[in-house]
């Protein structure tokens, strides 16, 4: 079965967990030097499958890894390193105290003697970061590095282990578009090398920019490997979801009524200053700007998460105070934060627990929380949002990206919010949970709800927004309306936060420029 | 795959119960292990006596559950004892009647809630790790108990008083009583109540539990003092049982009880653990001690083998979380 062309063939794996058959006799071909994108939903036993490769995942027994051209089954990180294959993992984790050039030979420092070769280490890492074209100071900390930067030195650092096959894990998830351009310059200058690469990605722009094949699993199965230059967006999608869908999601509109949320010079010193906004019922208003721009600061202090130093919330038109996350909750306003795992999920904690954590009261029968009633509601939600979970007493880490998101809107909508502010949303979610997810905001804005979306992805942005405030540094640059925004102009808006001169007059007209400081 | 789904949904099961009730079975087969080779172990008498000296570092154990499930420890409780039985014994000396020793079963308890209070402000508003806070009182405390007692005993033999710790409701020991209703509250409230909940909410994950609108400084604040009334009120047991108040008591009691939590499932990280499962945990450790003084296994064996179990409950934990 083995063959030359293949730096990786993996035949009939599978991999069995409790109460889940992860992969089911998955085939994956990678052939040399060749960019090869994984695709497939969330939960579909991507990250699995590369687990298995990394040696963190054993596989059951019954299938073939060969790796080129030797059977491959490492026991540990280690034994995958040193057969030449090496990987970026979707989120990594540098240890921030120390320099890049230490990050870079960590565990496997170059000495002399028994000290350190300080320069040695300087030199090389510098070595390979120039052959990459990444430029960059080998002796900051990795604290002062941005996380695009640090992406692009795990890649770097795979490089340097004289890798033959690199896998890379959604490496643009918290990119913005520039960064991302940077990134696939340096992917294919990792492909010169004749270097292999998988790459797993959601986004069906990134596949058809970079790879030369594509394969795609669904549900834990293999469906099929195709030739990116022999296959179409909408096979790719059918390929992956097994069904019908439209590329961009197209909205219904729904009436607006009056002004719920009314945000006057919200700052706080450092991160944002004198943000103004409104936000009516049934309308989408999103937030864009590139990252550490300020938007998720915004939306914290609205939520009272980190609240701000100075500023007006008025709702209803009453000014109403939020100090802290209780204060929000008892205006019924939710919040679906941007990390899942750090503010999100209470990992070892049940689905229904997850669920209906902000407000308890409502389940309690004689001041004791009745467990029947409250998976009774988490029953119902796990219907209404079709939530993929063998029961909602599953502790939810078990749940799949896709699905334990959906299980933190249900968190929320349990408390029945006028207003629901959602951080990138869809963040690392499969196109068929994102479209799922997509329908249910606007439902909401139906239901009369203020929605408040900060989004990285701007086809998400303008496909559901009525409304688009764009922030740069802190500073908020202007409110497109619908009818006017294109990726375009919020880039540009965004990108600069000054307008540039030339179309100033043109801009003016489609937008309210707010004075920049 | 349905069928291979079913049968993986089966085996889950039997490892799920493996896991949950697990140490109970080692606890049986323990007990059953040990009436076996010595004669009178299983005697009503022998269990009694067991279940009295569990009682106490038992109850001391309930409270850093709850610490433990918050992700935080207390190291104090110990020394929470010995303040609590030189303030209980300082009260009830010389006096008679239930007034003055419920009083003295109060005070102790007060006591124990200050020393909670403070572990519990510095750790929430200080914001310093619970480990260093309740280390700082575990030394403070038992300053304190030596400075208020002269480091002498102090008698407590007051007839009404000393009944607690050696009298029987219906044949059961009063420790024992005292030590099941604390328990069975304690179980309501961390498995039923509002409180509850939100303390695994912390251990869980503590930025969420924020965003979720939990009074996480309130929560923390209200586990220690909790773990600190208890403790108190496991010193004024003793004090009881003991017929004297001491500055030396609860000598490494704390070790003891977040051991009996730890065997009990607690996950040291935060957000795992029960009532029941610490009692099992306590019991454990009673009966193997126990065991090994009536087998008059060397004490210092005693000590190693204890100390294996613990690392091993551990082990099994981090096991488990790995396959999780």
């Amino acid at each position: 079965m083995k063959n030359s062309d293949c730096i990786l063939e993996m035949i009939n794996v599978s991999k069995t967990f409790p109460g889940v058959k992860a992969l089911d006799q998955v085939n994956l071909s990678i052939k040399k030097g060749s960019i090869h994108a994984l695709m497939g939903e969330n939960g579909a036993g991507k990250s699995t499958l590369m687990k298995i490769l990394y040696g963190l995942y054993t596989p059951d027994a019954g299938g073939d890894i060969f790796f080129d051209g030797q059977p491959f089954s490492p026991k540990a990180p280690i034994d995958a390193i040193r057969s030449g294959l090496a990987m970026v993992p979707q989120e990594i984790s540098p240890s921030a105290n120390l320099s890049v050039a230490a990050n870079f030979y960590l565990g496997r420092e170059i000495k002399k003697g028994i000290l350190m070769d300080q320069n040695a280490m300087n030199n090389q890492t510098n070595k390979i970061l120039d052959e990459l074209g990444i430029p960059m100071s080998v002796e900051t900390l990795m604290q002062d590095v941005s996380v695009a930067k640090a992406q692009l030195l795990a890649i770097a650092t795979a490089v340097s282990y004289n890798a033959k096959l690199i896998i890379m894990d959604e490496p643009t998830t918290a990119l913005t578009e520039s960064e991302v351009h940077q990134l696939y310059r340096i992917v294919k200058k990792v492909q010169q090398r004749g270097i292999a690469i998988i790459y797993i990605s959601h986004k069906l722009g990134e596949v058809f920019e970079l790879s030369d094949e594509v394969s795609v699993i669904r549900d834990g199965q293999y469906i099929g490997t195709k030739k990116t230059t022999d296959i179409s967006k909408e096979e790719l999608i059918n390929m992956m979801v097994g069904r019908e869908m439209d590329e961009m999601f197209q909205r219904e509109d729904v009436t607006i009524g009056e002004t719920l949320l009314d945000v006057r010079h919200l700052s706080l010193p450092g991160k944002f200053e004198d943000i103004s906004f409104t936000v009516r019922k049934g309308e989408i208003f999103g937030i864009a700007g590139l990252v550490g721009a300020g938007r998720s600061e915004v939306v914290e202090a609205i939520f009272g998460y980190k609240a701000a130093k100075s500023g007006e919330i008025h709702l209803h038109g009453e000014q109403i105070d939020i100090r802290k996350p209780s204060d929000a909750i008892q205006h019924r306003i939710g919040f679906v934060t941007e990390d899942r795992k750090l503010t999100g999920l209470m990992l070892n904690m049940s689905v229904t627990d997850n669920m209906i954590m902000p407000e308890l009261h409502p389940y309690e029968k004689n001041h004791l929380i009745s467990e029947s009633l409250a998976s009774d509601v988490a029953n119902t939600m796990k219907q209404q949002l079709r939530i993929k979970t063998p029961t909602v007493d599953t502790i939810i880490g078990n749940l799949s990206g896709g699905n334990q998101q959906k299980v933190l809107i249900a968190r929320w909508l349990l408390l029945e919010p006028e207003i629901l502010i959602l951080d990138e949303p869809t963040k690392g979610i499969d196109i068929g949970a994102k479209a799922e997810i997509y329908k249910l905001i606007v439902e909401l804005a139906r239901l009369g709800k203020a929605i408040i979306i900060v989004s990285s992805e701007m086809l998400e942005l303008l496909s559901l927004s009525d409304r688009v405030m764009v922030m740069a540094e802190g500073r908020e640059v202007g409110i497109v309306d619908r009818e006017n925004a294109t990726q375009e102009l919020i880039l540009e808006m965004a990108a600069g936060g000054d307008v540039p001169a030339v179309q100033e007059q043109e801009m003016a007209s489609q937008c309210q420029i707010k004075g920049v400081a | 795959m349905v069928k291979a789904m079913a049968a993986t949904v089966r085996k889950t099961h039997y490892t799920e119960i493996l896991n949950k009730y697990g140490m109970l079975l080692i606890l049986v087969l323990l007990f059953a292990a040990l009436s076996i080779k010595i004669e009178g172990f299983a005697s009503l008498r022998n269990v009694f006596s067991i279940l009295e000296q569990v009682s106490m570092f038992g109850i001391i154990a309930i409270g850093v559950t709850f610490a433990i499930v918050t992700g935080g420890i207390d190291l104090s409780s110990g020394a929470v004892v010995a303040l609590a039985s030189v303030v209980g014994a300082t009260i009830v000396t010389g006096s008679e009647g239930y007034g003055m020793a419920i009083f003295a079963f109060g005070a102790a308890m007060f006591v124990g809630s200050i020393c909670g209070l403070i572990n519990g402000s510095i750790t929430a508003f200080g914001r310093i790790p619970p480990f260093i806070a309740t280390l700082g009182m575990m030394t403070m405390a038992r300053g304190v108990a030596q400075l208020v007692s002269n480091g002498r005993p102090i008698d407590a033999s007051s007839d009404a008083f000393t009944s607690i710790g050696d009298g029987s409701v219906f044949g059961v020991p009063g420790l024992v009583v005292i030590y099941v209703i604390v328990a069975v509250v304690c179980h309501i409230m961390m498995s039923r109540m509002t409180f509850g909940r939100h303390v695994f909410a912390i251990g869980g994950n503590v930025n969420t539990a924020r965003i979720c609108g939990v009074n996480v400084e309130l929560t923390l604040l209200k586990v220690y003092v909790l773990a600190g009334a208890l403790a108190g009120l496991a010193g004024a047991m003793l004090t009881s049982r003991a017929y004297a108040g001491n500055p030396t008591f609860g000598n490494m009691w704390e070790l003891d009880a977040i051991a009996a939590a730890v065997i009990g499932g607690t996950s040291l990280a935060g957000g795992v653990g029960s009532v029941p499962m610490c009692i099992v945990g306590a019991l454990i450790i009673g009966v193997m001690n126990k065991g090994l003084n009536m087998l008059g296994v060397d004490p210092y064996w005693q000590q190693i083998i204890k100390g294996m179990i613990i690392i091993g409950a551990v082990l099994l934990d981090a096991q488990k979380r790995k396959k999780a």
